[in-house]
């Protein structure tokens, strides 16, 4: 295939043996998970930033503002001053907190984001853990970020955190279901949890075309869910400004504060990519059944790009939900989930599974 | 009934949600319709809307002259004491003696912008301005003689 000129498994091959003939496979090992250990960590700060931005911007732009628009030209360094603010910032102690869980709190939200992201396909070789239940996992670690928001409204001894935290967990404990029973839609035409699997199997079509209108009710509902699983607006009810003074991260200020802003906006990221892997092709070009010469066009686009570009499509997508729409109560979000959502899964999930059987896709 | 009353919500729904969608789509595609206002920037392009109240002025014509005819309602109208009138007589052509405006001393740091002296001159001879750029370094640079050095009563006022 014409896209092999980026494939990038070659280059890690050749990386790997390097390493293995100057040392032991244990060091050799331990080397190269270090190096994609500091690779996630530049990326994460470098999406984190980028997106901070991204979000001001798009937001000033849809309430008629021009957004940042001070440091740098077009305020393209105002994230990195405000993060430079935030190192610098006093950690203020709070009292009668439970210490040990306060400071653990950030840490698990920020590795929970960071185990999913080392499942993801960004572009062809450029995979750090191709698990054969990649998505199983993915779901199961990102999940586990709703621990550090509970354990940080617990820990901050703060009614409002409380509330905040306790709102969290129950909006996450419900639109799990709907994020798993949309994704769940989708494996039902790969036939497979894999992430290379998937992503190769969406060569000759996209599975949001492949599967048309079942694929499609599936995307949605994935887009609701998943903004309500990174609790942003307008499902912010963890945070809610107006209410709850910040819900969960109240008390916490400077480098920890950053790290809860940080890992929210990381999240984004997550999901967005998820959906675009799995309803948009992750790194596959677009392609369109025989018209060869245009296939060929597309294929010449590096997968990264295809990749980022469909990430960023999705999170503009949310973003501009975000900003559009107002918060839900939070009887609205739930009959949201159980009365609406839900259900509609549900039957989708037949109508996919009937699709596939009677092979009425593309 | 009560399906036909879901699916339909639904679809209200998902309607009433792509109309907010389009507004707000509308005004990320228009950055024309951006508001905001550049402000050092266009410090040139400026123009404040006429109802602006930036400081009492006393607007004087080419030949240096003004209304005000030194009354002292003004002064008494101001809830702060923000308005020093300080007359003098003049000796008309008729050789009346006459009561006249010597300096008319306007404290802008004390002033609250209520308008009343200029809502309560009987010869409307002060105006608001436009001027809003009021830092100083010296307080005493916000006490301001309103009446020109030389001017005299406009003909026809009295």
């Amino acid at each position: 295939m014409a896209f092999s000129i980026y494939d990038l498994t070659s280059f890690n091959q050749w990386v790997d043996k390097g390493l293995n003939s100057v040392m032991s496979p244990l060091w050799a090992t331990i080397t190269e998970m270090a190096i994609i250990g500091v690779v996630f960590l530049l990326f994460y700060a470098v999406v984190g930033l980028f997106l901070v931005y991204a979000e001001r911007k798009i937001c000033g732009f849809i309430q008629c503002r021009v957004g940042p628009n001070r440091v740098g030209p077009y305020g393209i360094f105002q994230t990195i001053a405000d993060f430079i603010k935030l190192l610098m910032k006093e950690l203020v102690p709070i009292n009668k907190a439970d210490k040990f869980l306060f400071n653990l709190a950030p840490f698990i939200i920020i590795i929970a984001s960071m185990m999913a992201l080392a499942a993801i396909p960004f572009a062809k070789g450029i995979h750090a853990i191709d698990f054969n239940i990649g998505i199983f996992y993915i779901l199961a670690v990102s999940s586990m970020g709703v621990i550090g928001i509970l354990l940080a409204g617990w820990s901050s001894n703060n009614k409002y955190s409380l509330i905040g935290a306790m709102r969290s967990g129950a909006q996450i404990v419900s639109y799990e279901l709907s994020v798993g029973l949309s994704i769940l839609t989708a494996c039902i035409m790969f036939g497979s949890l894999q992430l290379s699997t998937i992503v190769e199997s969406q060569a000759d079509c996209w599975l949001i075309f492949r599967g048309h209108l079942p694929a499609f009710i599936a995307f949605l509902i994935y887009m609701i869910a998943a903004t309500a699983e990174t609790n942003r607006g307008p499902f912010d009810l963890a945070e809610a400004e107006s209410e709850l003074t910040a819900g969960f991260h109240t008390e916490y200020s400077g480098i920890k504060f950053a790290f809860f802003f940080l890992a929210e906006y990381m999240n984004m990221f997550l999901v967005a990519s998820i959906a675009a892997t799995i309803f948009w092709g992750g790194w596959m070009p677009l392609h369109i059944g025989h018209w060869t010469g245009f296939n060929m066009v597309m294929d010449f686009i590096p997968p990264a790009v295809w990749y980022l570009g469909k990430t960023a499509v999705i999170i503009w997508l949310m973003m501009w939900f975000k900003w559009t729409f107002p918060r839900l109560r939070i009887d609205q979000l739930l009959t949201l989930e159980w009365k609406y959502l839900l259900p509609i899964n549900l039957l989708n999930i037949l109508v996919m599974a009937l699709v596939v059987l009677m092979g009425w896709h593309f | 009934m009560n399906v036909i009353k879901y699916i339909s919500g639904i679809f209200k729904g998902i309607i009433s949600l792509w109309k907010g969608l389009m507004v707000t789509g509308y005004y990320f595609v228009h950055p024309g319709e951006i508001v905001t206002q550049q402000y050092p920037e266009n410090r040139k392009e400026l123009k404040m809307f006429d109802a602006f109240k930036g400081e009492v002025t006393m607007p004087h014509n080419e030949n240096n002259e003004h209304k005000c005819t030194g009354c002292g309602i003004c002064e008494m109208n101001c809830p702060n004491g923000s308005i020093e009138i300080i007359s003098k007589s003049v000796i008309s052509e008729d050789g009346k003696k006459k009561r006249a405006i010597d300096q008319h001393i306007y404290h802008l740091d004390m002033c609250t912008f209520c308008e009343l002296c200029i809502k309560s001159c009987p010869s409307k001879a002060l105006v608001w301005g436009q001027e809003f750029e009021h830092a100083v370094y010296d307080r005493s640079k916000l006490t301001k003689i309103l009446n020109k050095p030389g001017s005299t009563l406009m003909k026809g006022v009295e």
